[in-house]
């Protein structure tokens, strides 16, 4: 078993370990193949906790355990609205022939989100100022709300625009400059 | 001597007789009696089930039966749920509905499984087929809200439209608000896989409203919590509920509010949805839960105490979908609570953890079986497992017909005696002796299928995965399994010697599925050649199979009967084996 032999407290644990498969085979016998990309785990029952220097990541087989993937997300029981599953929400932008999406639960504020949108598309928003919207650039960001009218990115506090964002649409042009313009 | 003359019926009494027979397999046997009761079989056939949308043309089905009223078509393999077949693989419905909608204008049902359906199939049907009744769509994909809304505007009658675990792209089009004012007839309506923020509640209390027969609602993660009082106190005849997010801020106006609604419907028999659940709104629903008969908490990520509070209210229980928080102790009151107990299904919270998260082992398991003495079907994701538990459960409940465990590490040997877990499947098989469907998984040898092969009579249908030595196992159950129909194997040691012995074995099963074995692109081609009723499609993504050497494995393999010849929607990374040699891939 590859990974780390812990030495911890003097003891080789690796030498007394239990493993899977039959005593004096190794594991590389049983069939290998292209899906089963993973780590030895150790068996149940033995404590990992006070051996290793955090474990390499578990690589996932695909389509392993057999669960449908909408089950997928069930790990953590929610204690507040404000955990669990990401707000996945679709981004276009004028002009770009294919959308993209992204999870707005990972950005803590405006600055960080319209950083990421411009990387992704790579051009640059304007300057935002509450009076004028976005000057200096042709782009102008903006989301479709809850009640189905398209407001400017920017214009109400991170959390309520967090719920409230249903998909974002970065308006080039002559659309764009209207929405900066005041009013 | 007089002369025998055969006693026969007039036409119109025979299909008197056939109507009364509503089983696929009973009609089939009528349709075999002789020409003439075939010919009047096929014209009053009403129902036509066919299990792989490739095994025949939908030319062919209306030719033979141009009076059906309901279709159920299934597309692609099972285990396209897990990601394992690739998108464009195929399993297109709209050649059907073209089909259809010309020759048999009275259709009123439709049923699909795992098969593309696209808003212009979904507009076909809503113009041909003017006394549609029900569309259920399960695990299908390829459509948005816009052909589901065409279905609801101009489907006067429909009764019927149920969408499980479909990929719906929603595109908020106020799906409910398309049903007209005057449109009173639903009975059934399943929209729990639609994702769209936008549900206008109003337009969803003015229809429960005003169809006064429905029975069966479940709503989306999108309704919340407060609005369900409302639209249970307007169809008190409810059967079949299945909620929204079961969360709100706590107060106790809406809690009596929702406890209130709850009771006041009285024939309410089965709850699912619950996502987000907090859990002291939980007991809201304690008024229904003596009548429970089935209850689906798999998205609920409630803790074992909470779980085991609402199922000891639950005494009529038949079925239970749970993830593995109820732990082994909550199984334990579910095997004292629940003698009606029939299904089980144990979901895992944390598929890809590598630790347990909970204490849900196979004694949880042991004891359902040995509490629930009607207990038939088994789903079970854990982590660990031993022949001893499997022996027991096999004991105690022989009445099983479907029994799937998942351990979740691949190859798990027994963790008491780090053995295979042969035995253990084995006593299975022996005796539960009218098992239909098993799933197998932990470390297991060429033994198991020895045992499969020899006990299990009744399977139809077998899952294998991380398992076997040799051709030998596959062997075993091609050549023992005589009820088998469909068979799926992943990442098992399995080639060509057995396929090959057991071609003509293939041809009375629905389908093989095969994938990261040991199969050689070679045997492939002679199985197609060798077979003509058999499609033999080579599934891979790495380029085209002739490209590499014949002896190299492909990487999924799809092997059906068929009646219908190679089909012509085959996307770049699917080759079908042709049966003409002098037609082989260059």
């Amino acid at each position: 078993m590859e990974g780390s032999v812990a030495y911890d407290n003097g003891l080789n644990l690796k030498a007394t370990e239990l493993r899977l498969g039959l005593p004096g085979t190794h594991e590389e016998q049983q069939a290998v193949s292209s899906s089963t990309v993973r780590n030895n785990k150790r068996p149940n029952g033995e404590s990992d906790a006070r051996n290793e220097t955090a474990p390499p990541p578990k690589a996932q087989i695909v389509g392993w355990p057999p669960i449908r993937s909408y089950r997928k997300n069930n790990s953590q029981p929610k204690k507040t609205e404000s955990e669990g599953v990401g707000i996945y929400i679709k981004v276009s932008m004028d002009g770009a022939p294919y959308l993209r999406k992204i999870d707005l639960k990972v950005y803590s504020g405006y600055p960080e989100l319209l950083q990421a949108v411009e990387n992704m598309f790579k051009f640059t928003i304007g300057e935002y100022s509450e009076r004028e919207g976005y000057k200096g650039s042709d782009y102008a960001p903006t989301y479709e709300d809850k009640d189905g009218d398209w407001m400017l990115v920017g214009d109400v506090p991170w959390e309520m625009f967090i719920t409230s964002c249903k998909r974002l649409r970065i308006m080039k042009g002559s659309e764009a400059r209207g929405l900066g313009c005041g009013v | 001597m007089h002369k025998k003359t055969a006693f026969s019926f007039p036409d119109e009494v025979l299909e008197h007789v056939f109507s009364f027979i509503q089983s696929d397999k009973d009609r089939n046997s009528v349709s075999m009696v002789c020409k003439s009761w075939y010919e009047i079989e096929r014209w009053c056939r009403r129902k036509v089930f066919v299990g792989n949308c490739y095994a025949v043309s939908p030319r062919m089905v209306i030719k033979r039966f141009p009076e059906i009223r309901s279709i159920e078509l299934k597309g692609k393999p099972h285990f396209a749920d897990f990601n394992l077949v690739p998108d464009g693989w195929g399993g297109y419905v709209f050649p059907w509905i073209v089909e259809m909608a010309g020759a048999v204008p009275w259709l009123e049902e439709i049923k699909l499984k795992r098969m593309v359906v696209t808003d212009e199939s979904l507009e076909l049907i809503a113009k041909s087929f003017k006394n549609f009744k029900a569309l259920v769509l399960s695990s299908c994909e390829g459509f948005s809200t816009d052909g589901l809304a065409a279905i609801a505007a101009s489907c006067k009658n429909l009764k019927e439209l149920d969408l499980r675990d479909c990929d719906v792209d929603d595109l908020s089009g106020h799906l409910l608000s398309h049903f007209p004012d005057t449109y009173t007839s639903l009975v059934s309506l399943n929209i729990s896989c639609l994702g769209s923020d936008e549900v206008s509640f109003s337009t969803l209390e003015r229809l429960v409203c005003r169809c006064t027969n429905l029975r069966t609602l479940r709503l989306n993660r999108a309704v919340p919590l407060d609005k369900i009082a409302n639209i249970l106190r307007r169809a008190p005849q409810l059967v079949d509920f299945g909620t929204g997010t079961y969360a709100a801020d706590l107060r106790p106006d809406s809690y009596s509010d929702l406890a209130g609604a709850f009771s006041s419907c009285k024939e309410l028999r089965s709850l699912s949805g619950f996502w987000d659940v907090v859990p002291d709104y939980l007991p809201a629903i304690y008024p229904v839960c003596s009548k429970l008969t089935s209850l689906n908490l798999s998205y609920a990520t409630i803790q074992s105490p909470e779980l085991i509070k609402l199922v000891s209210h639950c005494p009529n229980l038949q079925r239970l979908l749970v993830l593995d928080y109820i732990e082994d102790s909550g199984l334990e009151v579910l095997a004292s609570s629940c003698k009606n107990l029939q299904e089980l299904r144990v979901f895992p919270s944390d598929p890809f953890g590598v630790e347990p998260n909970v204490s849900l082992t196979e004694q949880g398991l042991v004891a359902v079986s040995s509490g629930c003495p009607k207990l038939q079907s088994v789903l079970y994701f854990c982590r660990r497992m031993s022949n001893e538990a499997l022996v027991t459960v096999a004991k105690n409940c022989p009445n099983f017909t479907r029994f799937r465990l998942c351990i979740i590490e691949p190859r798990t040997a027994d963790y008491q005696t780090l053995e295979p877990l042969d035995v253990g499947f084995g006593a299975i098989v022996q005796y539960c002796k009218d098992l239909q469907r098993l799933s197998l998984s932990g470390l297991l040898t060429d033994r198991v299928f020895e045992y499969i092969g020899t006990y299990a009579k009744k399977l139809e249908m077998l899952s294998v995965a991380f398992a076997g030595d040799s051709d030998l196992g596959l062997h075993h159950v091609l050549s023992g399994c005589e009820s088998l129909r469909k068979l799926e194997i992943r990442d098992c040691p399995f080639g060509d010697k057995a396929l090959l012995a057991n071609a003509a074995k293939l041809e009375t099963m629905r389908s093989l599925w095969m994938s990261s074995c040991a199969v050689s692109f070679r045997a492939c081609k002679l199985l197609g050649q060798k077979m003509p009723r058999l499609n033999v499609e080579v599934i891979d993504e790495r380029g085209p199979p002739d490209s590499r050497p014949e002896s190299c494995p492909v990487d999924k393999l799809y092997i059906y009967r068929t009646v219908a010849g190679s089909r012509f929607d085959m996307p770049p990374f699917v080759w079908t084996m042709e049966d003409d040699p002098s037609l082989q891939l260059s």
